[in-house]
């Protein structure tokens, strides 16, 4: 089942205007504040009525202006984690969760509550109030008062967001598992790269209301005309298979046709490993450099060169069938006379790519 | 009761009784009206607004007139439900009529800031996990306000306890009938050594009025910290 959008809004001098396809697993809409992203949320939730376009969900049409149809949020089946929880206050944990399963059930379908509570392991907050929830608790409690609604479509916007990083990486692994094991497909915002490159299946880079590129992970962030659209922290993603792992605490990754030493990751040889390497943790050298200390120095070739407004630069680099990214200053560029097609060497410390950085994919307990 | 005489009783019970009517037959409309005011865009909302807070601020004489006017035997309204067999005037139902005009800007007021406590992005999370407006409203908007609600009616019930000019005038001073507790307080003045009996009359509307305020203020307090979720 995917979901497609396509709509035009317009509100004061701000205008809308996007179309993509999500498919099964995580779709992350990736842009500044004020691209769009919430807005889309919201007309794919009923909560705003687009001027024009059409909604639907695998044959499910949610929204149609030509054939004039609107349904309700209410009959969506929808699960909507939202920013703030929005937890019920009144009601307990358990009475929270069973809110959405109660209208789910007259529907005609019902899920174990049993095992959503287990995967998020909230089993010991059942019986208090939302006000006695750490805020990583109560987004826990939301994701699976959203599951438990049965829903044929997730939305999230920034569940993150508001949380510090412990409860993030707290958060986070709940998310990939509900990507790899549920079939719905994900709506999911967010500006954060490091959030994208654990989650995305495919990213929709939205720029002033307009879908400035869409496609897998490692194509749009490893693009550099779309990172400068999250803030800071550009970097690509990287799909590896875990080699081997060495006695001194480091592991080897295959990544096409390169190998990457990282520090040791918690996964079988053979497993699939996503790498997502930040762009100011890749330095260029235009010969190999010796006599230094970073581990991995890779022979690479400038596919694009982006030169920013401030004094900074991004390259894109292909290295063995990979897809780089180096911010590197103007100086640098232009003293090393950095150009597209130039064969260089990338240099990356080992210990840069950060235990948040690596993740996973579809070997969590089921 | 021996601490009051069966006439004084009279009256204090027949107070109860048309403050409970007039809280209870205004509460429906009550939650209506504060949820329209405060939820709602329409055209006219201020002239309703008005409408609804004129009792407050008119002499309640001139709306015990208006009442007599327009419900009297043959006023437009009251003309048409003598035909039904609904009689206001000079009754006690007139009396909770009055009563319950004059509490419901205080019940409206007091049910309206508490709606407009509640966090519309709750309702809009209920409506997400399936929840049609109706449910909604029952199910989030309702329970979070009931505090408020339980304010609103304790405070319109000690008003319409203690309301007099726009009863008077509607409804008279028929003992037994519709002379309420100050009614009868006002005749028991009037009248050669009356005044032991108006004193303690005076005595138990103190306490029946304190007793409401007080319960009102503890009920409020609750409503900030439900809807914070402790």
């Amino acid at each position: 089942m995917s979901l497609k959008v396509e709509l035009s809004h317009r509100f004061g001098t701000f205008a809308l205007d996007a179309s993509f396809e999500a498919p099964q697993g995580v779709t992350v809409l990736f842009g500044r504040s004020g691209s769009g992203k919430t807005t889309i949320v919201n007309a794919v939730a009923g909560l705003l009525r687009p001027d024009t376009g059409r909604i639907a969900v695998g044959e499910r049409v949610l929204f149609d202006s030509t054939r004039r149809v609107w349904l309700p949020t209410h009959r969506r089946r929808l699960g909507y984690i939202f920013q703030d929880a929005r937890l019920f206050p009144h009601l307990t944990v358990r009475q929270n969760l069973a809110y959405g399963r109660w209208f789910a059930q007259k529907a005609g379908r019902s899920e174990d509550s049993a095992r959503v509570i287990e995967m998020l392991g909230i089993g010991a907050l059942l019986d208090r109030r939302p006000g006695a929830l750490s805020g990583g608790e109560r987004q826990r409690v939301a994701i699976g008062r959203a599951l438990l609604a049965q829903p044929q479509l997730i939305l999230a916007d920034e569940p993150l967001a508001a949380l510090d990083e412990e409860r993030k990486s707290e958060i986070l692994p709940y998310f990939e598992r509900l990507r790899d094991e549920t079939s719905v497909p994900i709506l999911y915002v967010s500006h954060s790269p490091a959030e994208v490159a654990r989650l995305a299946t495919s990213v929709v880079a939205l720029q002033d209301g307009r879908v400035a590129r869409q496609g897998s992970a490692t194509e749009v962030l490893g693009d550099p005309k779309v990172t400068p659209l999250g803030p800071g922290g550009a970097g690509a993603v990287l799909e590896t298979t875990v080699a081997t792992h060495h006695p001194d605490g480091l592991t080897e990754l295959q990544a096409g046709g390169v190998q990457l030493l990282v520090p040791q990751v918690q996964r079988p040889p053979g497993a699939h490993v996503r790498v997502h390497v930040e762009a100011q943790d890749v330095m260029l050298a235009i010969r190999r450099p010796e006599g230094i200390s970073a581990l991995n120095v890779l022979p690479a070739r400038i596919l694009a060169l982006r030169i920013g407004d401030g004094p900074g630069a991004l390259v894109q680099l292909d290295v063995g069938g990979n897809l780089l990214l180096a911010r590197v200053t103007r100086r640098s560029a232009t003293v090393l006379g950095l150009r597209t097609g130039q064969e260089v060497f990338a240099v990356l410390k080992a210990v840069s790519v950060a235990k948040d950085g690596i993740a996973g994919r579809g070997i969590l307990p089921r | 009761m021996t601490l009051l005489s069966p006439e004084e009783w009279q009256a204090v019970a027949l107070s109860l009784r048309v403050a409970l009517w007039a809280t209870l037959g205004g509460l429906p409309f009550g939650i209506l009206v504060a949820y329209a005011l405060a939820r709602w865009e329409f055209p006219g909302k201020q002239i309703l607004n008005g409408l609804v807070h004129l009792p407050l601020i008119l002499p309640p004489v001139v709306t015990g007139y208006l009442l007599l006017l327009t419900f009297g035997t043959r006023g437009p309204i009251g003309s048409v439900l003598q035909d039904i067999g609904i009689v206001f005037a000079f009754r006690w139902t007139g009396a909770a009529l009055a009563a319950g005009i004059m509490a419901f800007p205080l019940m409206v007021r007091a049910i309206r800031l508490s709606i407009e406590a509640v966090d519309p992005k709750l309702e809009q999370a209920g409506a997400t996990l399936g929840a049609s407006p109706p449910w909604v409203f029952a199910t989030v908007t309702l329970p979070l306000v009931l505090p408020g609600i339980l304010a609103g009616a304790i405070l319109a019930f000690a008003k319409a306890m203690g309301e007099f000019g726009a009863t008077i005038t509607f409804v008279s001073n028929i003992p037994g009938q519709t002379q309420t507790l100050p009614s009868a307080i006002y005749a028991f003045l009037q009248v050669p050594g009356g005044e032991a009996s108006a004193l303690r009359l005076v005595v138990v509307s103190v306490v029946i009025a304190m007793t409401a305020l007080m319960l009102s203020e503890v009920l409020s307090r609750r409503i900030a910290k439900r809807v914070a979720g402790a």
